[in-house]
């Protein structure tokens, strides 16, 4: 391979990367707005959460890329750039999948914690932010570090969109090489490699997290293996 | 079931092998340790063919780890074991297959197979591991199945049938495989009060009726002083006193056994 | 802009050999990793090393990296390897293979949920090693993992749409050859995207319904 397919496959990884971290920023703010929707006291509220939620699982992330990229401006009249139509696309369909990671771990705190707010005086949003959320965040984490990974795989659906992304690019190298399995085998290893760093970053946030409420944080590829389904499946579970 | 049903036509067990006045089972020099917690320390003793032993003793002592042993369910960290004059620790796999069909052990937990009838929970090992036909088999487990009283039960499902239920099929599974040696592990702790009774009737009837050697952990002391030819009093992974029932229970030597016999009667 | 429901009279029919395709590919797909994984997980509990290790790593490194790159390597890599298979074929390999690295942690936590007493009961009986797992152990575990490998399969459906990028006419790939033919994209991509809601809407109530028979 040549240095200048090389620089192809550099931009590529560059742009897939802004697209994982864009896109990682609007489904986590996704997963905590909509997931917190759907733990409230009003069930109008409740409701529309968990359409959401139905709905945008439901969904194939390749459809929905589709769907933004092409449909979305003839009904809105807005051209997203590719960028912004892909992070739009990925960061609401995996946000839906993380609202339940979030759902289950608000629901996972002790009652007896929201009570003590509630003796205390505090109001519900003082309630979510000061006690349940500093207590549920840490143990999102494993599943959080599947969800980023499904994510990271994700993005390489917008290479069909003919986004300029790492998975485009090994295409473009097949075509100019004219053979696959030498650029194929890199592009692999390369998105090896991106998730193995990502899921040390998420090791480490989840130790600093956990030590912010006095916990220990146990095994970290166990905890993730426990809830694998939640973040790949509609919420499976062995029995 | 109760003491007066009438007992099996079926000559249960197969004639003890070992010779008259042989040993069936011997322990030399086991040790067990969990971690630094020694639970059988240098233990000895042997049993002779046909007896009826129970081991008591404060939970913990190790009883329940002598009869795993025996099954080999887990290994000793010293010492040897011989079964029938075959050794069965240590020994090569085929030879710990051989030696273990001579022994056949009822659980505390039944352990009974959900996903199969209680027939064939009766039948399997007859016919995968004795080479039993089928029609044998099934023949030998309904037998054994009214013997127990749960003729009526053949194709239920385990899990329909009462704790007292499934302990009795759990028996007649172990009886099914004609074991020379009959491990019974805590077999009525799991059960509801009122079911205690009809299990042990059972066993005592297949004690009186067959010569098949058993093998009891139990709590229960009335059972025990029914049924044993010999008691072995367990405390910290040793056995500090043996003798015939009506001695341990009556006149026990040892402060730790009047200890313990005035905690559980 | 406005809808125009005589295009997706006209995409009908098209939409349903695109049905047809997505769901043999997700059929075969779920056969196939079923299996496959069955066999990872197996060999994940062979005593050596020399097998378990090969056996994680590579399931670890299809586990974390995009299908749709596996899908371009098996389409393109293997012709040149000198093995032909159709498009489709190729899509179910790759699919099969993908989630059989799910699947196998799936297959692994129902083996760990059989009580032990199972396997001390099947020594205790003196049945041989793979009786114990063909009667005792696997009918047991299946049984508990049905619920997670259904979801499974409707993660599949979900990703069929891949296939279009290997030239398979599925559901997605009906849809943007539509489009391509009459210059119409927003019927035929709504279409399959609210046929995507539905039958994974449909899935997931089966699931659960499923879940609360065998699951007591």
């Amino acid at each position: 391979m040549t240095s200048g397919l090389w620089r192809l496959v550099l931009d590529g990884v560059w742009t897939t990367v802004q697209l994982l971290v864009f896109s990682a920023l609007l489904a986590t703010a996704v997963s905590f707005v909509v997931g917190v929707a759907r733990t409230h006291r009003l069930w109008i509220v409740r409701f529309a959460a968990g359409f959401y939620t139905e709905v945008f699982r439901g969904t194939s992330a390749l459809v929905m890329i589709f769907w933004v990229y092409f449909v979305l401006p003839l009904v809105t009249g807005w051209q997203l750039v590719p960028m912004w139509a892909g992070t739009l696309a990925l960061g609401l369909t995996y946000g839906a999948y993380g609202s339940e990671i979030v759902r289950g771990a608000l629901n996972a705190v002790d009652p007896a914690q929201k009570e003590g707010g509630i003796a205390l005086g505090f109001t519900p949003w003082q309630r979510l932010r000061l006690i349940v959320l500093p207590q549920a965040v840490p143990e999102t984490i494993p599943s959080f570090c599947n969800l980023l990974i499904e994510l990271l795989k994700g993005t390489a659906l917008v290479s069909a969109m003919g986004m300029g992304d790492l998975t485009f690019s090994a295409n473009l190298v097949r075509l100019a090489l004219q053979q696959s399995a030498e650029i194929y085998t890199y592009v692999l290893l390369i998105y090896f490699a991106i998730a193995f760093v990502l899921t040390r970053l998420m090791r480490s946030l989840e130790k600093r997290l956990k030590a912010g409420v006095g916990k220990d944080a146990g095994t970290f590829s166990a905890a993730r293996e426990l809830k694998r389904a939640r973040t790949t499946g509609v919420e499976g579970r062995v029995a | 079931m109760s003491a007066d049903t009438p007992l099996m036509k079926d000559p249960e067990p197969r004639a003890g092998t070992t010779a008259p006045g042989g040993e069936l089972i011997r322990l030399e020099g086991v040790t067990k340790r969990f971690g630094t917690n020694t639970v059988l320390d240098d233990l000895d003793f042997t049993i002779d063919p046909g007896k009826h032993v129970t081991l008591i003793g404060p939970s913990g002592s190790g009883k329940t780890t002598i009869l795993r042993l025996l099954m080999t369910l887990t290994q000793p960290d010293e010492g040897t074991i011989t079964v029938d004059g075959q050794r069965l620790f240590p020994a090569p796999e085929k030879q710990v297959r051989e030696v273990r069909k001579k022994i056949g052990m009822v659980f505390q937990q039944f352990n009974l197979f959900p996903n199969m009838s209680v027939l064939r929970n009766v039948t399997e090992a007859p016919v995968q591991v004795l080479g039993m036909s089928k029609d044998e088999a099934e023949a030998r487990a309904r037998e054994l199945l009214e013997l127990v009283g749960l003729a009526d039960k053949c194709d239920a499902r385990p899990t329909r049938l009462s704790g007292g239920q499934q302990q009795r099929v759990a028996i007649a599974r172990a009886l099914a495989m004609r074991p020379q040696v009959l491990l019974l592990d805590e077999v009525t702790s799991a059960l509801d009060p009122e079911l205690v009774a009809g299990v042990l009737d059972l066993l005592r009837d297949i004690a009186r009726s067959t010569d098949i050697t058993m093998l009891c952990v139990t709590h229960e002391m009335g059972f025990a002083r029914d049924i044993s030819d010999k008691v072995l009093m367990f405390d910290g992974g040793r056995v500090i006193e043996s003798g015939s029932p009506e001695q341990i229970f009556s006149e026990p030597e040892q402060d730790r056994t009047r200890e313990f016999l005035g905690a559980v009667l | 802009m406005k809808w125009d429901w005589n295009a997706v009279r006209d995409f009908m029919p098209h939409f349903w050999d695109g049905l047809l395709v997505t769901l043999e590919a997700v059929a075969l797909g779920s056969l196939l990793s079923f299996s496959l994984g069955l066999v990872w997980t197996l060999l994940m509990r062979t005593p050596t090393r020399w097998v378990r290790w090969p056996v994680g790593v590579v399931t670890e490194f299809v586990r974390n990296t995009p299908l749709l790159v596996q899908l371009f390597f098996l389409f393109y890599v293997l012709p040149e390897w000198g093995l032909t298979f159709s498009a489709l074929t190729t899509g179910v390999f790759a699919i099969g293979l993908h989630y059989s690295t799910y699947t196998m942690q799936v297959y692994r936590a129902g083996i760990e949920a059989v009580p032990v007493g199972q396997w001390e009961a099947a020594t205790a009986l003196n049945l041989p090693r793979q009786r114990t797992w063909t009667a005792v152990i696997l009918p047991q575990a299946i049984r508990r993992v049905v619920p997670a490998l259904g979801n499974y399969v409707i993660a599949m459906l979900k990703d069929t749409p891949m296939l279009m990028v290997i030239t398979v006419l599925e559901m997605l790939g009906q849809a943007r050859l539509y489009s391509q033919q009459h210059f119409q994209f927003t019927e035929p991509v709504t279409v399959i995207g609210a046929a995507f809601i539905l039958i994974s809407y449909l899935a997931s109530l089966l699931m659960r319904a499923l879940e609360r028979r065998l699951v007591r």
